[in-house]
Parts: structure tokens; C-alpha cells; sequence
């Protein structure tokens, strides 16, 4: 019982990062925009959390205030994510790039900057990681007294419920709000959007940046919360950045079921830890993520549902003298 | 009010499509991207880790440059890169987004390498290099006909498809490995015939990756140029409807040109295993899979200018790793900064800005406000070398207002191009920014009953647009 319990808790905790990245991808594909590059954005993310956290806590000295420690990361993780957005968004949109390359140049460009912001911060932002990871880690005291109701539900930090209650609010936003209806038309067909009146320029950048910012916080989470050390070389976050990407797919642009997709896809990733199996097993289950979103996005171009197909401008520019 | 003014006041300049640009000129453009990233990149270089811009691209070529083994090894991995990049032109060519070459790479490298696991030493030679190069090719080619026949009969979505069969690729090489070799050195090597599996040697290690990839871009160059093949799938994609019509089957194409790319990227996996690298490991196509869509999409799918292109490739990834420098982040990052310069500078190559005449002449206290005086100090924030452009870009409007016709405008006009983006952004930002702030004054004027005359001048005139 109590291990299957630590199972759960620990695949809601790593979903976190899907969640957050998934979500943040969601909104940019909605837009129209596949932005691949956000691996990249995941790991400038956490970068800037942890240029945040190394420079909060060398100026707070000893006197570390709990709430500022997150919040300054927070801060920081989401302004140079949302920055990374504007860049692929002035390339994409102001100088009508193609969208995949620019992804990808954001990935490369993003690993780099990361790992550099680290190097060039050098062991006080390991020091400074240390310190502050234990704010991020726990929201509310009495989890330990509830026993496992109090481990499955209440042992986790802020950014866990932070990433849930957004998901929830993003869907409703996507549903029921005329800004989601505006998004969606936009990434669906941005020519009729256009001429209903809606500002194009403004949906697909505002959406990318947005979609940026909650990316970023994917990646502070991983290095902040779950790992609460570095993540040195990035490798672990790019590759949770691609399964965020994935999982988008595998939720059908929908962040409310990114909520049980993205605990599915943790649960698969920390599986191999929990069952003691051989190395060629353990790629077996890692592969499954993967697998299974290829099976529902070829599921659900089969079944042409027209709900659940992606953004249909999803990854084409649109310029207004060129239909 | 602040939105009428935005409604009143002419765009800065409006864009459009050039006519098609003599050589010279498209190329001088992308030089000048090129040359004006190298100095940011130097710039940044002199700030972060201390050496200066000169040195710098001194390091740059030395890294590259500097022996005669770095010239082979640089020429070897430029035909790699350049080899994928071949596969991905004719999928690309055909509007089909196949980012999945680093999966086909991997899985073509696989099927040699289990052949030349298994058969080295038990067949002849000959025999396990053709099973070897045959294996790999059409291991290759399978994978990436999978997502092909998705998206030829129920149009699945193939970027994500092939990027997700990436990943399955991956893990399929660690899971093949681990399978297989029992011994625990993670490495599928045949450790009797460490290299005598190994394809053999033309001349140096170096030669036949080299000779290989010559071959096929010749080839490729004239299978997209004078086949019908390569007319087809042009055909298809420019548009699908039009194929049709004119009766090409358009699922037929779409699966050969895949078959065909997943095979040249099984060629490249054949050569990373059977002549560079002996083995096979998660990074053996390293990334390039990747790296490759940017040599063929900035290549324009063009095989001879992909040869520059990944020439440009290989040797920002070869100078920077020459520096040496945290985990070679350095280096991701100034290849990163050059190539967002590169995709940037398209613009300029296929769209043109023209600037307007009448802004000067009717609102002209206002606009030149907003657009030109304050923007010098945000723009040096902004681009590298900001202060040159920036003068260049004012005389060029300066000289389109006057209508005379100097004979230094056409280059002027070139250069403010560039300029004039970061300054419509500025001014765009700054005249939002002064929105703002104006409002913010005249609440906090309105609270202490005082007014600045710069404050007074503006509202003065609000009112009169508003008669």
C-alpha cells in the first residue's frame, strides 16, 4: 500500500513538469503555432529560476524569507521563458520563418543558454538551489499527519497545485471565454479570423509568449522541486520537454485531460525505478509514452473527428497578402 | 484616444514581395546577417568569457582549420550533415515535414551494426558489407515510410509522427543493444573484428564518407532537377489538388520520396557506424537529424547550396567546440545567435519595407517623436551593432522624404531594412510605452493639480484632433 501510494505521489509530483510544458505548448499550438523549440524554453526556464535563486540569496544573506524564495525564481523563470516565446514569435510572425526550423534553433539556442547561465553562475547557484528547494517542496504542514490521504494529496509543493489550477483554467479559457474562441479560430484558420477582425500579429504572440512563460515553469519545477539539484548537462529536461510535446498530442490539445495525461506519462517515466527490471525492459516502458501517442494521433486521423484534430493552421504562417 | 491617434497615423513602412533578387544581392544580404552575427557573437564572446571579437573568429577558423586532420574531420562531418540533409530536401521539397531523420539515422545504423555484430568474421567480408550497407538502407527506409503511408491515406500529421518516431528510435537502439550485448559495455562492438568489419578504407578514414556524399548530391541535384520523379513531388508540393488534376498519385509519391529519404538517412547511419564510428549508441546521429532540417530548409533545398549551408554548419559547431568552453554551451549558443540572423535575414531577401513619404509631412511633430528621436537609446539595447545601422536607416527615410534621388540610397536602403524593423519595434513599443505613461501622469497630475508643459502641449493636441 504505502508503496504504491509513493508511486502515486511521486507520478503526480514528475507530471508537474509535463503539465506545466504541455500546457504552455497547448496554448501556442492553438494559436497556430508549433513551437518545438520547447525543450529549449523548458530548460531556459529553469536557467532563470536559477539565476533568480543565486541572486535572491546572496543578497538576502543568511535571512531567507520562504515566500520571496519562490516567488523571485517564479519571477525570473517565467520572464526569460516568455522571452524565448517573443523571439520565436518575432522570427515566426514578424519575419515570417518557418516555424519548425525556428523550433529547433530555439532548442539548440536554449539547451546552450541554459547550461551557460549555470556555468557562469558556478556553484553558488547549486548552493542556492539546495537552500531554497525545501520552499518549493511543501505548501501545507499537515500532510504528514493524514497519513497516505495526506501523501497523495497534500505533500506537494505550490507549483504542483499551481499547475493543475491552471489547467483547469486554460481549459475553461479555450471553451467558454471569447478569448478562447478568438485563440482557436486564429490556429484554425487565421484568414477567416482575420476578417471577422481579430488581430492575428496580436492572438499568435501573445499566445507563444504566454504559452512560454508556462513552459518555463515546467523546467524551474524539475530543477527546483523535483530534483532540487541541477540538472547538469539539461539532458533529463530537453527530454522532458520532447514528452511535453508529445503529451500535447497525446491529450488532444485539451489541458484539463493533460491533468491525467501528464500523471499517465510520469507514472511511465519513474515506472522502471519501482519494478527492479533489466535495461532492455526499462527501455521497453520508456518507449510506451512515445508509442502511445503516435497510436491516438493516428486514432484520431482516422476517425476524423473534427474535435479532436489539431489546430488546422497548427505549424503555417499566415501572411494576409498571400492566400 | 490613444487609439484613434494609432488609427490616424500611416504604418511606418509596408512590406512587400520583391521581385526575384539577382545572386549578388540575396547573397550580399545573408553575408551581411552572417558577418553581423559573428560580431555579436564576438561581442558577446569579449563580455561573458573574455576574449576578444578578433581573437575570437581568429579561434573560430583555427578550430577548424588549424590541422590537416581538423580539415579531414571537418569535411567528414560536413558530408554527414550534408547527407541528411540531402534525404530531407525531396520530403521537404514536397511540403512533407519529415523531422524525423534522426530516428532513421539511428535504426540505419542499427541494422548494420547488428549485422556486423552478427556476421563479422563468420561470412566474408565482402558479404557483411553488402548485408551491412543493404540492412541499413532499407531498415532506414521502412521507418520512414511508416509515417508516409499515415499521412498518404488518412493525412496524419507528419511532424509530429516522424518527431515521436525519434524518440521510439532511441530508445529501440538502447533497448537492441542491451539486448544483445550481454557483457555490459553498453557498445555493440564485435570484438574480434574491431575494424576489420569496418568498411574498408579508401585512401584515409576520412575519404569514402567524403566520396559517398558527393555521389549522392550530384544525384540529387539532378533527381530533383531533370527527373519526373522530382517534378512530381514538387508538383505535390505546391499544391496536392493541382497534382491530381493532372493525374499524378499523389499517395504513391508521397510514400517513394519518403522510402527514398529514409534510405539516404540510412546511408548516413551506414557510414556513422560501418566507417566513422565502429558502433552504435542513442548519439550516434548526434543531433544532426535535427541540425539537418536547418541545412536544407536554409539550402533552400537546393543540393549545391546545402553544401554551404552545412558548410556553415560545421564549421560554427567545429570553431565553437574549438573554444571550448562549459560543456560546449558556448558554442550551442552562438550557433543558435548565427542562425537566428540566418532565418531572420530571409525576410529581407524575399519581402521588401517601404518606407512612407506622407508621415513626415503631416503629422510630422508627432510621428518623429514616437519614431525617430527617442528610439536611439532602446535600440542600442537591442541589436549589435545598432548605432550604424540606425544613421543609415534615418538618411534613408530622410531621403525619401526629400524625393531626391542620391546616389548612396540603394545601399542605404538595403541596410535600413534591417534598421527598420528594430525601429518600427521601438517606436511601436516606445509609443505604447509613452501611452502609458501619459495616462499614468495625468492621474497623478490630476491628484497634485499641476501640469508640465510637455504634458499640456500633447493634450492640447488630443483636443484639437478631437475637433
Amino acid at each position: 500500500m504505502s508503496a504504491i501510494v509513493g508511486f502515486l505521489s511521486s507520478a503526480i509530483r514528475l507530471s508537474t513538469t509535463f503539465l506545466f510544458g504541455s500546457m504552455g505548448e497547448t496554448i501556442t499550438e492553438k494559436s497556430g503555432h508549433l513551437n518545438l523549440g520547447t525543450p529549449g524554453v523548458m530548460c531556459v526556464g529553469a536557467a532563470g529560476g536559477c539565476l533568480g535563486a543565486t541572486l535572491y540569496v546572496t543578497a538576502a544573506g543568511g535571512a531567507v524569507n520562504p515566500f520571496l524564495a519562490v516567488l523571485i525564481p517564479a519571477l525570473f523563470a517565467l520572464f526569460f521563458a516568455a522571452l524565448m516565446g517573443a523571439l520565436y514569435s518575432f522570427l515566426t510572425v514578424s519575419l515570417r520563418a518557418n516555424q519548425n526550423v525556428t523550433g529547433l534553433m530555439i532548442t539548440t539556442f536554449g539547451v546552450g543558454l541554459g547550461k551557460f547561465v549555470k556555468g557562469a553562475l558556478g556553484s553558488d547557484a547549486d548552493v542556492a538551489i539546495g537552500q531554497i528547494c525545501k520552499y518549493f517542496r511543501t505548501l501545507f504542514p499537515f500532510a504528514d499527519k493524514l497519513g497516505w490521504f495526506g501523501q497523495l494529496f497534500f505533500s506537494y509543493g505550490i507549483l504542483v497545485y499551481l499547475a493543475i489550477a491552471l489547467a483547469i483554467v486554460t481549459s475553461v479559457v479555450f471553451r467558454r471565454t471569447r478569448i478562447g474562441l478568438h485563440l482557436r479560430a486564429v490556429g484554425e484558420n487565421p484568414a477567416t479570423a482575420d476578417a471577422a477582425g481579430i488581430s492575428v500579429t496580436a492572438y499568435r504572440y501573445v499566445a507563444t509568449i504566454i504559452g512560454s512563460a508556462v513552459s518555463g515553469l515546467g523546467g524551474l519545477f524539475y530543477i527546483f522541486d523535483y530534483v532540487g539539484a541541477w540538472d547538469s548537462g539539461l539532458t533529463a529536461t530537453e527530454a522532458l520537454g520532447w514528452l511535453a510535446v508529445a503529451l500535447v498530442i497525446f491529450t488532444l490539445w485539451r489541458p484539463n485531460l493533460g491533468i491525467l495525461g501528464s500523471i499517465l506519462f510520469g507514472a511511465l517515466y519513474i515506472l522502471p525505478n519501482y519494478l527492479n527490471v533489466g535495461f532492455a525492459q526499462r527501455d521497453l516502458i520508456q518507449c510506451v509514452p512515445y508509442l502511445v501517442t503516435i497510436v491516438v494521433l493516428v486514432i484520431t486521423s482516422m476517425r476524423k473527428k473534427r474535435e479532436n484534430q489539431p489546430p488546422a493552421s497548427m505549424g503555417l504562417n499566415y501572411f494576409r497578402e498571400e492566400r | 484616444m490613444i487609439r484613434n491617434e494609432k488609427a490616424k497615423r500611416d504604418p511606418l513602412f509596408h512590406i512587400s514581395k520583391r521581385e526575384t533578387l539577382p545572386f549578388w544581392k540575396s547573397a550580399g544580404i545573408r553575408a551581411i546577417a552572417i558577418v553581423a552575427a559573428l560580431l555579436l557573437s564576438g561581442i558577446l564572446s569579449a563580455i561573458f568569457i573574455g576574449v576578444d571579437p578578433f581573437t575570437f573568429i581568429g579561434k573560430l577558423f583555427e578550430g577548424v582549420f588549424g590541422t590537416e586532420r581538423r580539415i579531414w574531420t571537418t569535411l567528414r562531418n560536413l558530408s554527414v550533415l550534408l547527407l541528411i540533409a540531402l534525404a530531407l530536401a525531396p520530403a521537404f521539397k514536397m511540403k512533407f515535414w519529415n523531422i524525423g531523420a534522426e530516428g532513421q539515422v539511428l535504426i540505419g545504423g542499427l541494422a548494420c551494426a547488428v549485422c556486423m555484430y552478427f556476421l563479422g568474421g563468420k561470412a566474408p567480408d565482402a558479404v557483411v558489407y553488402l548485408c551491412m550497407a543493404v540492412s541499413g538502407i532499407l531498415a532506414a527506409a521502412l521507418w520512414a515510410v511508416v509515417p508516409a503511408i499515415f499521412k498518404a491515406f488518412w493525412g496524419t500529421n507528419e511532424t509530429l509522427f516522424t518527431l515521436m518516431m525519434n524518440y521510439v528510435a532511441m530508445q529501440a537502439v538502447s533497448f537492441f543493444t542491451s539486448l544483445i550485448v550481454k557483457d555490459g559495455s553498453g557498445t555493440m562492438k564485435n570484438a574480434t573484428h574491431l575494424h576489420g568489419v569496418q568498411f574498408p578504407q579508401i585512401g584515409n578514414a576520412y575519404l569514402l564518407t567524403i566520396l559517398v556524399a558527393v555521389v549522392l548530391t550530384v544525384g540529387m541535384w539532378i533527381y530533383l532537377r531533370y527527373s519526373k520523379h522530382g517534378y512530381e513531388l514538387s508538383v505535390v508540393g505546391e499544391s496536392e489538388n493541382t497534382a491530381r488534376y493532372i493525374g499524378i498519385n499523389v499517395k504513391k509519391v508521397i510514400i517513394r520520396t519518403m522510402a527514398l529519404s529514409g534510405a539516404i538517412c540510412g546511408v548516413a547511419g551506414v557510414l556513422l557506424v560501418g566507417a566513422i564510428n565502429g558502433t552504435v549508441t542513442t548519439s550516434t546521429a548526434g543531433g544532426q537529424g535535427f541540425t539537418a532540417i536547418i541545412v536544407a530548409w536554409l539550402g533552400k533545398f537546393n543540393p549545391v547550396f546545402m553544401i554551404l549551408t552545412s558548410f556553415l554548419l560545421v564549421f560554427l559547431e567545429k570553431g565553437t567546440s574549438q573554444l571550448d568552453l562549459m560543456n560546449n554551451a558556448f558554442a550551442s549558443m552562438i550557433t543558435g545567435i548565427v542562425f537566428f540572423f540566418i532565418i531572420g535575414c530571409e525576410f529581407f531577401v524575399v519581402y521588401r519595407l517601404k518606407f512612407r513619404r506622407p508621415v513626415r509631412k503631416e503629422s510630422a511633430s508627432d510621428a518623429s517623436v514616437g519614431g525617430n528621436a527617442e528610439t536611439p537609446p532602446s535600440t542600442e539595447t537591442e541589436s549589435g551593432t545598432p548605432t550604424e545601422e540606425k544613421s543609415e536607416a534615418e538618411s534613408a527615410t530622410e531621403g525619401a522624404a526629400d524625393g531626391t534621388a542620391s546616389p548612396y540610397r540603394r545601399v542605404c536602403d538595403k541596410l535600413a531594412q534591417g534598421a527598420g524593423t528594430v525601429a518600427k519595434a521601438c517606436a511601436k513599443g516606445f509609443g505604447a510605452l509613452r501611452g502609458t505613461c501619459s495616462k499614468g501622469m495625468k492621474r497623478l497630475k490630476s491628484l497634485f493639480g499641476k501640469k508640465n508643459p510637455e504634458e499640456q502641449r500633447t493634450e492640447e493636441k488630443d483636443a484639437e484632433e478631437e475637433k
